[in-house]
């Protein structure tokens, strides 16, 4: 007979209850809900970690992970910018405030800041992300500058298809204000507003500041692009287990066991979503995995 | 899956319902009855929409706008080809529900066959007939939405996707095959157990595995799944000693309109003997 | 295990008897079907007497024999996974209020005592596995509690079936660990040996006696050779490299022309351990139900991410399956997830044999470097 450990019904149990307490329409197809647990208790409780994620979840429509953009100094308040592309997505994207959901989590292993930070040489941080990839890293970023002294330069990239697809422009024009820290943008297709690059976001690599052998690199965004800007920055000479991706696989359960996220060694909800480049750049844009 | 619908249902405002027609073409009814026996779940339903039309029912309004508009039977007629023209004007959402809504049901064998000599061998007045050259698929002739298969569909299917659709979204497509089903109610193989020439792995469940578990073999009326491996399947018949016809035939019942099987009836019609089946004796053989 | 005793086959009925003195439901293997499976049973003569099964790739029959055996066979369609990881199970439900509140409650763990006789050591193995998976760190309510109150009386096996293999992935075919009792089939009776404080209980109870030399002699030799007649293997080493390197390998378009991607392997499997959650919701739009049912990776939503398919087709599904059982759970689970029970084997509907496709891609080209 088995002496396994009871289960903990925080992360096993059902979803809690959330509230929306208000929602940011951020471009074409795009809001951000925030969200607070209803119960005291579970609000209270309730700490996540920059680059973990949430499972969302509507009755009789179902569930979806939505990583966490908001500031984990706050955890009673939690943002979480979604894109109507599938059926429970489109959903969530029609709610207002006062709507309720169900959410599960925190889960997965989030962005390894604290194992970058404070060091004797401090480390530069260069956020390179893609299309909805800066959600994830929102929260990253604000750890950062919270703690500003104990970071080097910090470099934020991000690369959208079109122009208007570009959210949180504020953000990044206050993120620019900082001291030592370079903002690019880079949109595919640009509109007659754009100011800044015309390309991919990867091509920015080459024409900002930063001391590769002391960088620590945040990627995420669609694969494609996280695969060139992971190779460009091992060629710029940023050390491969400096180089932090976030994947997103079909997330069901959350805790590594429904399988949908199997990839290779690793079960992507449990073992990331954040993985270093050494460890998974073998495998990742390998069709099928 | 891979490309969602259109918006879905808005949620309900409080200002009006929303409307569910129940529409049918060439058919038995047996879908329109499937949804009649969900007995208290319909009166549930009632109370969150107006039914506008659903003969079966006894409730008549063909014209009448839908935001739902479920469809029983295959566009097999002139005048049904018009009719389904109209009720896509008229309703945001069109389901065909039903192996022949989705697929044209047995009444598309005749797609197979030359339906001119057909009428003329079962009609005495054959220029009195109006029908099409071949019953179709409603989507043959406008956009869907959504399909339920099955014959006849699962009342469960359909009560599940007006939920949905009643709850804002688009309904879940189920895709998984009959084989996935039949091992999750601890069923026994038979085309293992007993070489039954069963298209269990090739056809998408939603009827609950019913056939195997009753000991026989899937016919495939829920129509193909999703990366159905049909011709393997079919090579796998032959080799259990099915003859060429016989494996022909296992994909000619209700969904022989869905294309990997018509391709497989067609192919294996191709390798008989003759060139197509005889009119005795296989159909037996490649029953189960 | 303790030292080994002796329970003559006429007194078999006792086992059932004090198993359900203790409070367990029995359950045990018997013919449905045509084939072995295992449900509820309290008499030993519902056992399958005389019972044989003839397993090929894609084919399973039972045999009729003059014995009195009731082990005589290797194993059927599935064993201990659809009663610990349930087939279809509900996780929780919901209610919304009027107000458009929701209230969650989880559902109800099951509380009922089994005993399951005749577990096989394949089965055993797959068991540890599947505790690794679910009663791990996130441990799974319902697993652990069916988990907790499940008593096993393994069986050596001593008939092996042609599509068998545990010999080479060391679970079988004796039982050695994970039962609570283990039994060798004689012809006069049974071998027992106890593995646990709850089957040292259970052969106090029994009507056991000292074995004799002769006795022990005949066990012995029924499991040697019940290893030696297993024809199939699968390479001893980990094969997570070779698979790895091997991802274009033709093989996998050879098996992929055979596959019908219809996941009746992963079905059987003692170890595969995905699933896929499903809303139920009522009609009345004032509930719902969110139910856990098996998956498996030769599905399309398996691999559904934000609007694409990462596996398309059946190629990249099954090399999905294989490279996952044969190398990713080398570095999950500490060793390979196959079991060598052969169930993929017999119950493919197309007969295929994972121990000739991971010998074709594993060993017909291996690259530089491979051991």
């Amino acid at each position: 007979m088995s002496t396994a450990p009871a289960p903990d019904p925080a992360v096993m149990g059902p979803p809690q209850e959330a509230e929306v307490v208000s929602r940011d329409d951020e471009a074409r197809g795009l809001c951000t809900l925030h969200l607070r647990l209803t119960d005291p208790a579970a609000r209270a409780a309730f700490r996540f970690q920059p680059g973990q994620f949430n499972m969302l979840y509507l009755p009789a429509v179902g569930g979806v992970p939505i990583s966490i953009a908001s500031d984990p100094a706050e955890p009673e308040h939690l943002a979480h910018t979604i894109r109507a592309v599938g059926r429970v997505t489109r959903v969530l994207a029609t709610l207002g405030a006062g709507d309720r959901v169900g959410l599960r989590g925190p889960y997965g292993r989030g962005w390894p800041l604290q194992a970058a930070e404070g060091q004797a040489e401090l480390r530069d941080l260069i956020v390179l992300t893609g299309g909805l990839g800066c959600a994830p890293v929102v929260a990253a970023i604000g750890y950062v500058t919270a703690r500003r002294e104990r970071f080097g330069r910090l470099v934020i990239l991000q690369g959208v298809k079109h122009a208007a697809d570009l959210i949180w422009r504020e953000r990044y024009d206050a993120w620019a204000e900082l001291p030592d820290t370079e903002v690019r943008l880079a949109a595919d297709e640009p509109d007659r507003h754009w100011q800044d690059h015309v390309g991919l976001v990867t091509d920015l690599l080459d024409e900002v500041r930063f001391r590769p052998q002391a960088s620590v690199a945040l990627v995420c965004g669609p694969e494609p692009m996280m695969l060139a800007g992971a190779k460009r920055l091992v060629e710029l000479g940023v050390p491969a287990e400096h180089i932090w991706l976030s994947l997103e696989r079909g997330f069901q359960c959350g805790v590594g066991h429904c399988g949908h996220c199997q990839l290779g060694p690793w079960l992507v909800c449990r073992d990331g979503p954040v993985f270093r480049w050494s460890e998974i750049g073998w495998l990742l844009g390998t069709k099928g995995f | 899956m891979t490309t969602p619908p259109k918006a879905p249902l808005p949620p309900a405002d409080g200002r009006r319902r929303p409307r569910l027609a129940v529409h049918k073409l060439s058919s038995c009814d047996g879908c329109q009855l499937a949804l009649l026996n969900a007995g208290e779940s319909l009166l549930a339903l009632a109370e969150r929409c107006d039914i506008v039309h659903f003969a079966e029912a006894g409730i008549l309004d063909l014209d009448a706008e839908a935001d739902i508009a479920l469809v029983e039977g295959s566009v097999s007629t002139p005048e049904e080809r018009e009719r389904i023209q109209a009720i896509r004007s008229r309703s945001r959402w069109v389901v065909p529900m039903g192996a022949c809504a989705t697929a044209g049901g047995p009444q598309a064998l005749r797609n197979l066959a030359d339906a001119e000599v057909w009428i003329g061998s079962v009609y005495p007045e054959p220029q009195h007939i109006q029908a099409l050259p071949t019953a179709d698929a409603v989507a043959a002739h406008v956009d869907v939405e959504l399909s339920l298969p099955g014959c006849p569909v699962s009342t469960q299917q359909v009560l599940d996707a007006l939920a949905t659709l009643l709850a804002g979204a688009s309904p879940f497509a189920e895709q998984d095959k009959v084989c996935m089903e039949c091992k999750r109610r601890g069923q026994v193989c038979v085309l293992v157990t007993r070489d039954a020439p069963c298209l269990g792995p090739v056809t998408v469940t939603g009827c609950g595995a019913l056939c195997p578990g009753l000991g026989r073999a899937c016919y495939g009326c829920y129509g193909p799944a999703e990366n159905p491996e049909v011709p393997t399947l079919a090579q796998r018949f032959a080799d259990l000693g099915l003859a060429p016809d016989a494996v022909a035939r296992r994909f000619m019942f209700q969904q022989s309109g869905a294309e990997p099987f018509q391709q497989a009836a067609q192919d294996w019609r191709r390798r008989a003997p003759d060139g197509a089946p005889g009119n005795a004796g296989s159909a037996e053989q490649g029953h189960d | 295990m303790t030292a080994t005793r002796f329970l003559p086959r006429e007194r078999l009925q006792t086992l059932f008897e004090r198993i359900g003195d203790l409070g367990y439901r029995c359950m045990g293997p018997q013919v449905r079907d045509g084939a072995i499976v295992y449900d509820d049973l309290s008499d030993a003569a519902a056992l399958p007497v005389g019972i044989g099964a003839h397993q090929a790739p894609g084919r399973y029959r039972l045999e009729h024999y003059a014995h009195a055996r009731c082990f005589a066979w290797a194993n059927g369609p599935q064993a201990l996974k659809p009663l610990l990881f349930a087939p279809e199970e509900t996780l929780w439900r919901v209610t919304r209020d009027a107000a458009g509140r929701l209230a969650f409650a989880a559902a109800a763990p099951p509380s009922q005592r089994r005993a399951v006789i005749g577990v096989r050591a394949c089965d055993l193995a797959a068991l540890a596995l599947q505790d690794a998976h679910f009663a791990g760190d996130h441990a799974d309510p319902g697993y652990v509690s069916r988990r907790r109150d499940l008593l096993l009386v393994g069986v050596d096996c001593g008939h092996p079936a042609d599509t068998c293999f545990c010999a080479s992935t060391g679970d079988g075919p004796a039982v050695s660990n994970g039962a609570d009792l283990a039994l060798t089939e004689l012809d006069a009776g049974f071998l027992v040996r106890a593995g646990s404080a709850a089957g040292r209980a259970l052969c106090d109870a029994l009507p056991l006696r000292a074995p004799s030399d002769a006795e022990l002699h005949l066990g012995a030799a029924e499991i040697e050779h019940a290893r030696q007649s297993q024809r199939r293997s699968l390479p001893a080493r980990n094969l997570r490299d070779a698979l790895f390197a091997n991802l274009d390998h033709p093989q996998w378009d050879d098996v992929a022309a055979r596959c019908l991607a219809c996941g009746n392997c992963v079905a059987v499997c003692p170890t595969c351990f995905c699933s896929t959650e499903r809303e139920q919701p009522a009609i009345d739009g004032r509930e719902a139900a969110r139910v856990r049912l098996w998956d498996s990776c030769f599905s399309a939503e398996h691999s559904y991410v934000h609007g694409r398919l990462l596996r398309p087709d059946t190629r990249t599904r099954y090399r999905q399956w294989l490279t996952h059982k044969l190398g990713g759970w080398h570095d999950q689970y500490g060793r390979s997830g196959c079991v060598g029970c052969g169930r993929c084997i017999a119950w493919c509907p197309t007969g295929i044999d994972i121990t000739r496709e991971a010998t074709a891609i594993c060993t017909a080209d291996q690259p530089e470097g491979e051991a």
